[in-house]
C-alpha cells in the first residue's frame, strides 16, 4: 500500500510534482503512466525516500519508507537509473544488500535463480547488457520479499523475451497479495498487465482510473455506419445515451453508445438498407494520447499544420478528461 | 532475532500473503554490509596495496640512501642531516597518505559516481548509519594496513643504518608513540577521504580537496606574514598531523598529544560536514 498525499516535489522554478494525491492499492497492478518528464521517477524516489518532498508526503504500508525497521522487506525498487557499482559481482552487490537486513544468503541465490542470473552472478555488473542490468536491478527488489514492489519503467532496454518474462513476473507477484507499483510511458505495456492506472502529466495526476473506465470515458467503441437514408436512420437510432455525429450529404453515420448488433436490427425493422456497418474501439493508446497530450513536454512535429490540429482536438479532449477525473 | 514466532502471522485483511522472516537493519549488519562491499571491489586491494608498497618501499629506499651516503662519505643533503633509523622508515608516509586517502574518497564518492548509493540509501533509508559504518570499516582498515607497514618498514630500516648514527631501536624513548601516531595519521586521513567523499559526492572533487589540504595550503600558508604564520601554521592539518609522528617537537610544532587533538578536530569537522549533507541533501 503507498499512499502519496498532497505530494509536491520543486527543483528551483521547475515543479517536478505538482500535488499528487494517490493510494497504490494491494493484489493488483498498478500502471503509473505519463509521458517522458511527467515526474514518474521523481515520485518513486520519494517513495523510497531518496528525495525529500518539498511539501506533502507518501506513506508506505502506514509510515514513511525510513521509519521501517526492514525498508527492504516493505518496498523493493527498480529506479530508472542502474543503482550499482559497475566493478562489483552480481552476487557480491545483492550479498551486500541482503546483509544491511540480515537476509541469508539463500534468499539471495533464490533471487538469483528467480531471475535467470545464475550464469552471470560472478561477474562484474559493469559488464552486463541492459536487459542483465535490469533482471539484476528487479533481483535487487525482490531480495527483502518485499510486500510491495515498484518498478521504474522495467521493461526499457528488455527484448521480447524479458518483457514477457516481466508481465508474467508482475501478475505472479500481485496473485500472490503484493502491492504492484510499475511505471512506464507506453500504454500499450501497462496495460497487458495492470488493473489500475494513475496517469501524470507535467507532474500532475491527470486520471486515478482502471483500464476499463479510461477507455469508456474516451469514447468507448464507436460504430461506423453507412445507410441509403441516414437522415432517417439517425431518428431511429436517437435515445438518451446514444450519440450521432455525421457530415451532413454524406451517407456514414459514426455511432456512439449502441453495439453494432442493435444498430444492424433497428435499420432491419425500419427497412434502411445498410451498406457498411463497422465496430471501432477507441485504443488505449488513443486514450493515453488525448489525456496527455497537453502534458508532453518535448513535441516531435512531422508536418507543422498536422501536428497544430492534432493539437488542437487534443487538447478540447485533454480539457473534458481532467473535469471527468476531477469530478 | 527471531522473536516473533511462526504461528503469529500479522491480522492484515487486506493482505493475503503468508508473513516471511522477520528483517530487520542494525548497526552491526551496516557495518557488514559496508565491510562487504569494501573488499568485494578489486579497486581496495590494489590500493591497499600500493598504500602498504609505498610505506615499506620507500622507508627502505630512504634507509639506503642513507646508508650508501654514509659509507661513501659523500655530502648529506638536509633532508638526511638529521635522519634518525623512525625518521627514515617514516619516508613513506607522504606517499602512503596519498594512496589510503584517496581509496578513502573512492569507498564514499565511488558510491555516487557509479548510482550504487541509491541501492545503499534505499537499503539503509536513515543514512547516517551508512557513514559511520564506512568511516569506522575503512578507518579500522586503514589503520590495521598503516600500523603495520611502519613498523615493518622501521623494523627493516633500524637493520639497515644500525652501525650509523642514525642507530634506533624500538625501545628508544618515542619511538613506538611515533610509530602509532603514524599509523594513526594514516588511518585518520582516509577516514578524512571517506568524509570528503561524501560530502563533495565527487571522485575528483574530494582527490582535489583532500591534496590541497593536506600539500598545497602548507605552502600558500608559509607565504603569510610569519607572525600570522606561527599562529595558523601548527594547526593546518598536516602540521598537526605530522607531530603525531615526530620524535622532536620544538616551539613552532604541537605536541604530540596537541596534534592528535587538532587532527581529530579536523576529522570530526569533515565527518560533521559530510553527515549534514547526507541527511540533508537528496541522494
Amino acid at each position: 500500500m503507498i499512499e502519496a498525499h498532497q505530494l509536491t516535489k520543486r527543483y528551483g522554478e521547475k515543479t517536478a510534482v505538482d500535488r499528487l494525491d494517490f493510494t497504490v492499492k494491494p493484489g493488483t497492478v498498478t500502471g503509473f503512466l505519463g509521458p517522458n518528464g511527467a515526474g514518474k521517477s521523481t515520485t518513486m524516489r520519494m517513495i523510497v525516500g531518496l528525495d525529500a518532498p518539498t511539501s506533502g508526503s507518501v506513506r508506505v504500508n502506514g509510515r514513511s519508507y525510513a521509519a521501517h525497521a526492514a525498508p527492504l522487506q516493505e518496498v523493493g525498487a527498480l529506479l530508472e537509473a542502474r543503482s550499482i557499482h559497475p566493478g562489483r559481482s552480481a552476487f557480491n552487490h545483492l550479498m551486500a544488500q541482503a546483509h544491511t537486513h540480515g537476509i541469508p544468503r539463500s534468499r539471495v541465490e533464490e533471487v538469483i535463480e528467480l531471475t535467470g542470473l545464475q550464469s552471470v552472478a560472478g561477474k562484474r555488473a559493469g559488464a552486463f547488457s541492459l536487459g542483465m542490468g535490469q533482471r539484476l536491478g528487479i533481483a535487487a527488489a525482490l531480495l527483502g520479499d518485499p510486500a510491495t514492489v515498484m518498478l521504474d519503467e522495467p521493461v526499457n532496454g528488455l527484448d521480447p523475451e524479458g518483457v514477457l518474462w516481466i508481465r508474467n513476473l508482475l501478475t505472479g507477484l500481485a496473485e500472490e497479495g503484493r502491492t504492484v507499483f510499475v511505471s512506464s510511458h507506453l500504454m500499450s505495456e501497462v496495460a497487458l498487465v495492470a488493473d489500475h492506472l494513475i496517469i501524470v502529466g507535467r507532474g500532475r495526476l491527470l486520471a486515478d482510473t482502471t483500464v476499463q473506465d479510461l477507455v469508456r470515458e474516451a469514447g468507448g467503441d464507436v460504430v461506423k455506419v453507412a445507410s441509403a437514408d441516414p437522415a432517417r436512420l439517425r431518428t431511429v437510432l436517437a435515445g438518451a445515451d446514444v450519440e450521432i455525429t455525421g457530415r451532413s450529404g454524406s451517407e456514414e453515420l459514426l455511432v456512439t453508445g449502441l453495439p453494432a448488433r442493435e444498430i444492424g436490427i433497428k435499420a432491419a425493422e425500419h427497412g434502411i438498407a445498410l451498406y457498411e456497418l463497422a465496430t471501432r474501439t477507441v485504443s488505449l493508446e488513443e486514450a493515453f494520447m488525448d489525456l496527455t497530450r497537453d502534458s508532453v513536454e518535448y513535441h516531435g512535429s512531422t508536418t507543422g499544420t498536422a501536428t497544430t490540429s492534432a493539437k488542437t482536438t487534443g487538447a478540447e479532449t485533454t480539457g473534458a478528461e481532467t473535469t471527468r477525473s476531477a469530478a | 532475532m527471531s522473536t516473533i514466532a511462526p504461528t503469529q502471522t500479522p491480522a492484515s485483511p487486506t493482505v493475503q500473503r503468508p508473513a516471511g522472516p522477520a528483517y530487520r537493519v542494525t548497526a552491526a549488519r551496516v557495518l557488514r554490509a559496508e565491510w562487504a562491499k569494501m573488499w568485494s571491489l578489486r579497486s581496495t586491494w590494489i590500493t591497499l596495496g600500493l598504500g602498504l608498497l609505498f610505506l615499506v618501499a620507500f622507508g627502505l629506499i630512504a634507509a639506503f640512501q642513507f646508508k650508501s651516503r654514509i659509507t661513501s662519505g659523500r655530502p648529506m643533503d638536509r633532508d638526511f642531516a638529521d635522519a634518525t633509523a623512525l625518521s627514515l622508515s617514516l619516508f613513506g608516509t607522504n606517499f602512503a597518505q596519498l594512496a589510503l586517502g584517496v581509496l578513502g574518497v573512492l569507498v564514499a564518492a565511488g558510491e555516487y559516481s557509479t548510482g550504487m548509493i541509491r541501492s545503499t540509501l534505499a537499503a539503509v533509508p536513515r543514512r547516517l548509519p551508512v557513514l559511520w559504518s564506512k568511516a569506522t570499516v575503512y578507518g579500522l582498515t586503514a589503520l590495521l594496513l598503516a600500523t603495520v607497514g611502519v613498523f615493518v618498514a622501521f623494523a627493516a630500516d633500524s637493520q639497515i643504518v644500525s652501525s650509523t648514527r642514525a642507530a634506533m631501536t624500538l625501545s628508544d624513548a618515542g619511538v613506538v608513540r611515533s610509530l602509532l601516531g603514524a599509523g594513526l595519521y594514516l588511518a585518520l586521513v582516509g577516514v578524512i577521504g571517506v568524509a570528503l567523499g561524501m560530502l563533495l559526492r565527487s571522485v575528483a572533487g574530494g582527490i582535489s580537496v583532500l591534496v590541497a589540504s593536506l600539500m598545497l595550503v602548507p605552502g600558500l600558508v608559509s607565504l603569510l606574514p610569519s607572525s600570522w604564520q606561527s599562529h595558523i601554521s601548527p594547526y593546518l592539518p598536516s602540521h598537526a598531523g605530522e607531530a603525531m609522528f615526530t620524535l622532536h617537537h620544538d616551539a613552532t610544532t604541537l605536541s604530540p598529544g596537541a596534534g592528535l587533538a587538532v587532527f581529530l578536530g579536523w576529522t570530526v569537522l569533515a565527518l560533521a560536514g559530510a553527515a549534514v549533507r547526507l541527511v540533508r541533501t537528496d541522494a
